[in-house]
C-alpha cells in the first residue's frame, strides 16, 4: 500500500469510527446501565431509565447520534514510536473529525474563542484536541475517541490541596463537585479523579481515568480502596438518573495518579454522563484495525 | 393515563400540577437557549416568535436539511437549564411562556417567575435525543438562523412529547433544589466514614 492510500484509508476508518461512537455506547457502559436499571426501585428513576433504553434502541435503529450534543471531539493517542503514519496522525484526525461531522451528522460544536464564531466543522484551533503518549519500540497506535459534551464537561474542576488536607481533602473535593454540579451532568456518572502534583497534571489524569473501563481498578491497593469507597459513598447519596433521586448516583469512580511534590496534592475531577460516548480502536502498522470498546462493531 | 398538555397552555392547565408529576406535550415546542435569552433580556430585541401560552425547549438539536429544502429533526435533547437562570424570570414575564422544558433544575428566581406568572419548568431525560426527535412530527419554521444550528429557534410540531417531569410547579415547589438539600445533608456522615479509612499519609 502506498503512503497516500494508507492515509486515505485510515482517515476513512477514523471518520466512520468517530461518527459510530456517537450512536452506540461502549459495551461496558451499556452493561453497567443495564445493571443499574435492574436495581432501581424509584418511580421517576425507573421512568428515566426506560426512556434511556428506548433512546439507545431508536438511535441504533435509525442510525442517529443518541444525544444531540456530540461534544468537542478529543483523541487520546497511545502511539508506538514506529507507527508508520505517526507524523500524519494529526492531519488524519482533523480530517476524520470533519468527515464524521458531515456523515454522522455531528452537531457543530467548535466555537473559535475570541472570534466567537462557530466554525461549522467541529475543527478549529487545536480542536479536535489531541493528547499523546508515545510508546518506544511499538509500531501500532491505540486511539481513544471521546465526545466531550457540554453538560458533562461543565462540572470539571481542578485544585491544589495542601498535604495537611490529605486524601480526606481529595474525598471532600470529589463529593463537593458531584453534589453541586454533578446533578446537572446527566447521572449516573462515570467519575474520573486525578491525584497528582499540580492542577493541570491532575486534570489530564482525571480525563484519562474516565477512558478506562467502568469496572476497572487502580493497580495500587490504597487507590483501589478509595475508588470503591467513593463509588459506594456517592451511590449512597442516591442522586438517581438526572438527579431525580434513585438507588445509585454513579456508574463508578476511576482514579489515575502520578507522584507529587511533597508540598502539594493536585486533584481534579472530570465526569462522563450516562451516555458516555467513548471508543477505543487499535491500528496496526499495516493499517488493519481492531475495535476494543464496542463488541460487534461494523463499519 | 397520560396527562397531556396542549398549546396554547392556560393557567388552569398548570395549577393542579405538582413537582414530580409526569406530563406530555402536544402542539408547538420552540427551542430557545443562551443567546436567544440574552438578545431578548439584555439587548431588548423582539423575539421573532410569539410565546404567549407557549412552550420552549432548552435544546440545541442536530437538524438535517433535506433535498426539497424541508428540515428534518435528527436528534434533540435538553441542555442544562441552569445556564438560563440569569434571564428566565424576566423571560417568563415578558413572553408569557407557560412551559419551560430542559435538563436539571433551575434556581430561586425562575421559581419566583413560575409562581408569579403561573408557569412550570419540566425535565426531559437528558441524553434521550433520538427518543425526543421521534416525537417531533414536523419542523414548521426556523428563526434567528444566524445563531448557527444549536442556537437557532426551531419551531417544532410535537405529539405527546415526553416524559416531562415537573421540576418547578406554580405553587413554589422546586424538585431538584429539594433533592440537592437532601444530598447535601447526607454528604457529611458518609464523608466522615470514608475519611476514617483513607489516612494514607502517616
Amino acid at each position: 500500500m502506498n503512503r497516500e492510500q494508507a492515509v486515505a484509508d485510515l482517515t476513512n476508518v477514523m471518520s466512520k469510527f468517530t461518527a459510530y461512537i456517537g450512536k452506540r455506547l461502549p459495551t461496558d457502559v451499556t452493561q453497567k446501565l443495564g445493571d443499574l436499571r435492574e436495581k432501581e426501585v424509584n418511580f421517576l428513576a425507573k421512568e428515566v431509565y426506560e426512556s434511556m433504553r428506548q433512546n439507545q434502541e431508536a438511535a441504533d435503529k435509525l442510525d442517529r447520534p443518541s444525544c444531540q450534543d456530540t461534544g468537542v471531539i478529543q483523541y487520546f493517542l497511545t502511539a508506538g514510536a514506529n507507527f508508520p503514519l505517526l507524523g500524519e496522525l494529526e492531519e488524519i484526525l482533523q480530517e476524520a473529525t470533519a468527515g464524521a461531522t458531515r456523515e454522522g451528522p455531528l452537531r457543530h460544536n467548535a466555537v473559535e474563542t475570541f472570534v466567537e464564531k462557530n466554525t461549522g466543522t467541529n475543527t478549529g484551533s487545536k480542536i479536535p484536541w489531541l493528547d499523546w503518549d508515545i510508546v518506544p519500540g511499538d509500531d501500532s497506535v491505540t486511539i481513544d475517541v471521546y465526545m466531550a459534551g457540554g453538560g458533562c464537561t461543565l462540572p470539571g474542576k481542578a485544585t491544589v490541596l495542601m498535604p495537611g488536607q490529605g486524601y480526606e481533602g481529595v474525598a471532600e473535593f470529589v463529593f463537593d463537585v458531584i453534589t453541586s454540579r454533578g446533578v446537572n451532568a446527566c447521572p449516573p456518572l462515570l467519575v474520573g479523579v486525578g491525584v497528582s502534583t499540580s492542577a493541570e497534571t491532575a486534570a489530564r489524569l482525571s480525563k484519562k481515568a474516565i477512558l478506562r473501563p467502568v469496572d476497572s481498578r487502580h493497580p495500587n491497593d490504597n487507590a483501589a480502596l478509595m475508588e470503591q469507597l467513593l463509588t459506594d459513598g456517592l451511590n449512597e447519596l442516591g442522586l438517581g438518573p438526572q438527579g431525580l433521586t434513585g438507588n445509585n448516583s454513579v456508574m463508578g469512580v476511576n482514579i489515575e495518579s502520578s507522584a507529587r511534590h511533597p508540598s502539594t496534592i493536585g486533584v481534579a475531577v472530570s465526569t462522563g454522563c450516562w451516555a458516555h460516548r467513548r471508543g477505543r480502536i487499535r491500528i496496526n502498522a499495516d493499517m488493519s484495525y481492531e475495535v476494543i470498546s464496542h463488541q460487534g462493531f461494523k463499519l | 393515563m397520560k396527562k397531556i398538555l396542549t398549546t396554547p397552555i392556560k393557567d388552569e392547565d398548570l395549577e393542579s400540577l405538582t413537582a414530580g408529576d409526569v406530563v406530555y406535550l402536544t402542539g408547538t415546542l420552540i427551542t430557545c437557549r443562551d443567546v436567544a435569552h440574552r438578545r431578548l433580556i439584555e439587548q431588548g430585541r423582539d423575539l421573532p416568535v410569539d410565546l404567549k401560552g407557549g412552550a420552549i425547549f432548552h435544546a440545541g438539536p442536530i437538524v438535517r436539511q433535506k433535498d426539497d429544502g424541508e428540515y428534518e429533526m435528527v436528534s434533540i435533547g435538553p441542555t442544562t437549564s441552569m445556564r438560563m437562570e440569569k434571564f428566565e424570570k424576566d423571560f417568563i414575564k415578558q413572553t408569557g411562556v407557560k412551559l419551560i422544558v430542559g435538563k436539571g433544575g433551575m434556581g430561586a428566581e425562575t421559581q419566583e417567575g413560575c409562581v408569579e406568572n403561573k408557569a412550570v419548568h419540566a425535565i426531559f431525560p437528558g441524553g434521550c435525543a433520538v427518543l425526543a426527535a421521534t416525537k417531533v412530527e414536523k419542523i414548521e419554521g426556523a428563526e434567528w438562523k444566524d445563531l448557527g444550528m444549536p442556537e437557532t429557534l426551531w419551531i417544532n410540531k410535537v405529539k405527546e412529547f415526553g416524559p416531562l417531569i415537573i421540576s418547578i410547579d406554580t405553587k413554589g415547589r422546586n424538585l431538584i433544589e429539594e433533592n440537592k438539600k437532601v444530598f447535601n445533608e447526607k454528604k457529611k456522615p458518609i464523608l466522615e466514614r470514608i475519611n476514617q479509612q483513607i489516612g494514607f499519609i502517616k
